[in-house]
């Protein structure tokens, strides 16, 4: 099984990035291979829409859990139409959230929220 | 003549001016631009004659004939559109209506739908004429709407236009189509710093303009020091009053029931006629 | 930490007024003026250090290289903005208009139309004892919720660099100023704020816009507070924004009278809560409900 983690840094001991749409790289890790691997966010400098855009390219991605401490409504309706499932990080760092889920102690993320709306325009 | 009211700074007292200007030109035409918080009509209390409604375009996607090559979704520069489980999404509060999509899809698959933006309201309040446009909340543009309100003024000899705050480009294009530029400020450092802003803004439009400094206290007026640093007439200068204050407040037009600031804005449009037949005799402006 | 952001609706009501005591009453660690259309709240802040510059991208502006162009059109008849016109032949893109949509771009048979960076504004950061994160944006730009986005991240990594450097150990509360109207720049401004003070003034204006924009923070569902500036020029309105708070279950928070001294001071470049008007008193029982309210 795949989880995607939002991380503040390039490695296994970076913080969870509080904002899903604008972290500057996600963590991918497998957890039949016990890998990481780390990807750049593209999205996060999208004047707008920056939630629809990260999420495209996670679900290009092909993960199959996403883990955050919170997550808009735009990125979220494109996770949900994707069938993967999405829960709330409990813990500061990357490397204790995959811990977390290993341990099954996270839940599901059922509090969207309306997102930041920081679109290009006039 | 169409005269535009703007202020770099919020509450200063553009409808306060404008709603009044327009009052004594006898047969005049008050147009509401700042469409987030339109206030005007709160003043004139009109008789709405019309209404419009205003709509922008939205994407359509037919799943149908859409094949999946992403061509649409690689496009859109607000990303509007993602592609998952094998459709097109469509965000619509992030798109732009430029019909990008729409032109590009090699399927055609995509057909566009209105989405209604606000509405233009034409009125009449007494003998002045009062047309109002209103951005529904939670739309992220209002220049469709101000875009209709001046097409409908297009042709309408004396208008005074209400900005909106700020020099940014919903401003702009309130005053694209202006004659003369009034510009009020307040006697406060906040009030003259924002008032260089939109001073920079009919400089670049090559507008002619004039400032008139509202509520004047006593004391220092940085936003008249900034006038005369910086060359810019000043038309007049309103004192602050408590009479005027309660008038605003409830949505009163002075010019309408006090002779006194009936007398004010007839003195103030005359120095507007003044100012402005002396920029004719200097300049090629218009 | 807890961030407060103060709205209006309408302009005028005294917002960065109000910023400005309750950063001198929390001797406020980090703070932020997210009305970037018309920033003000730098001019009652006295910060020391050199703030540092970024320069901010709003969208692309696309630009037609007269040399290439073979004068077809079908950019200018495409343009959703009406930002394309053309003049004895030659078209031109007017940047103030363009959205940097690119349709031009990829409509155009040969190629003359590119998409180029567009400098909109600029980020300010100071950090001193206290952090302040401020942007102006250009005159005539768009974009300004994307840029609102960005001051407020600018804080938060301002304040993460405070701490690291031992400057303070944590911030309790943040305070916002924010933009009038209930635009873009209002709607970025409300993400991740735990509390919005909305500063009125008793008139129909003040009243209808205070209505707009409550509508927009109810949409968010964030906890919205009323105060009352100016509330002697109107006894009868403050009554009724009064009522109104009530029935929409929105807790209020006080009230200010109208002080010209209050602009002297500020001219004079002293803090209103140093200065002995009346307004101060007032001023000082708005923060300690808006205070209750928060913690």
């Amino acid at each position: 099984m795949k989880l995607l983690i939002p991380a503040n840094e390039e490695n296994i001991e970076a913080g969870i990035c509080v904002s899903f749409g604008r972290a500057p790289y996600f963590l991918i890790w497998d957890t039949e291979k016990g890998n990481a691997r780390f990807i750049e966010n593209s999205g996060a400098s999208s004047s707008g829409g920056a939630g629809i855009k990260v999420a495209q390219d996670v679900v290009d991605q092909k993960v199959d859990v996403l883990i955050v401490p919170r997550i808009g409504k735009n990125a979220s309706d494109v996770i949900d139409a994707s069938n993967i499932a999405i829960f709330k990080s409990i813990n500061e760092n990357v490397m204790e959230t995959i811990q977390s889920m290993l341990d099954g102690k996270l839940e599901v993320l059922t509090d969207i929220h309306p997102g930041f709306h920081n679109h290009g325009d006039k | 003549m169409k005269i535009a009211v703007l202020s770099g700074k919020g509450g200063t007292g553009k409808t306060f001016v404008s709603v009044n200007l327009a009052e004594v030109q006898g047969h005049g035409t008050y147009v509401d631009c700042d469409v987030e918080e339109p206030n005007g009509h709160l003043f004139f209390q009109p008789v709405w004659l019309e209404t419009d409604y205003i709509s922008r375009k939205l994407p359509v996607i037919d799943a149908d004939k859409c094949n999946g090559c992403r061509i649409c979704t690689d496009f859109c520069k607000f990303n509007a559109l993602a592609y998952i489980a094998n459709q097109v999404l469509v965000f619509e509060e992030v798109c732009h209506s430029c019909g990008g999509c729409f032109l590009f899809c090699p399927q055609g698959a995509i057909s566009e739908k209105d989405k209604e933006v606000g509405k233009v309201q034409y009125g009449k309040s007494l003998t002045t004429t009062v047309y109002t446009g209103t951005m529904l909340t939670k739309e992220i543009s209002g220049i469709a709407v101000i875009d209709a309100l001046l097409s409908k003024i297009k042709d309408i000899e004396n208008v005074v236009i209400d900005c909106p705050p700020g020099s940014a480009c919903s401003v702009m294009e309130s005053i694209k189509d202006a004659h003369y530029c009034v510009l009020v400020a307040e006697p406060t450092i906040f009030g003259s710093h924002n008032l260089a802003m939109v001073h920079e803004l009919v400089e670049l439009y090559k507008k002619p303009y004039g400032v008139v400094l509202n509520k004047c206290i006593d004391g220092e007026n940085p936003s008249k020091a900034y006038c005369i640093e910086n060359g810019i007439p000043v038309l007049m200068e309103i004192p602050y009053d408590e009479k005027l204050g309660r008038y605003q407040s409830e949505g009163r037009i002075p010019a309408r029931e006090d002779e006194e600031f009936r007398d004010m804005f007839i003195k103030l449009q005359g120095i507007i006629d003044q100012e402005v037949d002396y920029e004719t005799a200097i300049s090629t402006k218009w | 930490m807890k961030q407060l952001l103060v709205l209006s609706g309408k302009g005028g009501t005294g917002k960065t007024t109000i910023v400005a005591s309750f950063i001198h009453l929390l001797k406020a660690k980090a703070f932020a003026d997210c009305d970037v259309d018309a920033p003000n709240l730098h001019l009652v802040t006295s910060m020391k250090s050199i703030p540092r510059k970024t320069d901010y991208y709003g969208l692309d502006k696309a630009i037609i290289d007269e040399a290439i162009c073979i004068g077809c059109g079908k950019c200018m008849a495409n343009c959703r903005f009406n930002a394309i016109s053309e003049l004895n032949g030659t078209y031109t893109v007017n940047p103030y208009s363009c959205e940097g949509c690119s349709v031009c771009e990829v409509i155009c048979p040969v190629g003359a139309i590119e998409m180029n960076q567009d400098i909109a504004g600029e980020l300010n950061l100071y950090k001193d004892q206290a952090v302040f994160s401020t942007a102006t944006l250009k005159m005539g730009s768009g974009t300004s919720g994307k840029l609102v986005t960005e001051v407020k991240t600018a804080l938060t990594t301002g304040i993460k660099t405070n701490i690291e450097n031992g400057i303070f150990d944590k911030v309790d509360v943040a305070v916002i100023d924010g933009s009038p109207g209930i635009g873009c720049p209002v709607i970025a401004s409300i993400s991740g704020v735990d509390l919005i003070l909305v500063v009125t003034e008793p008139t129909v204006s003040g009243l209808s816009d205070m209505k707009r924009v409550i509508e927009i923070a109810n949409f968010f569902k964030i906890q919205v507070a009323i105060c009352t500036n100016k509330f002697d020029v109107n006894l009868d309105k403050t009554e009724s924004i009064k009522e109104y708070a009530k029935e929409n279950n929105l807790s209020y928070v006080g009230v200010i009278p109208y002080d010209p001294q209050v602009a002297i001071a500020i001219n004079k470049g002293i803090n209103v809560m140093e200065d002995s008007s009346q307004a101060a008193k007032y001023i000082q029982d708005v923060f300690n409900n808006t205070m209750e309210l928060i913690n």
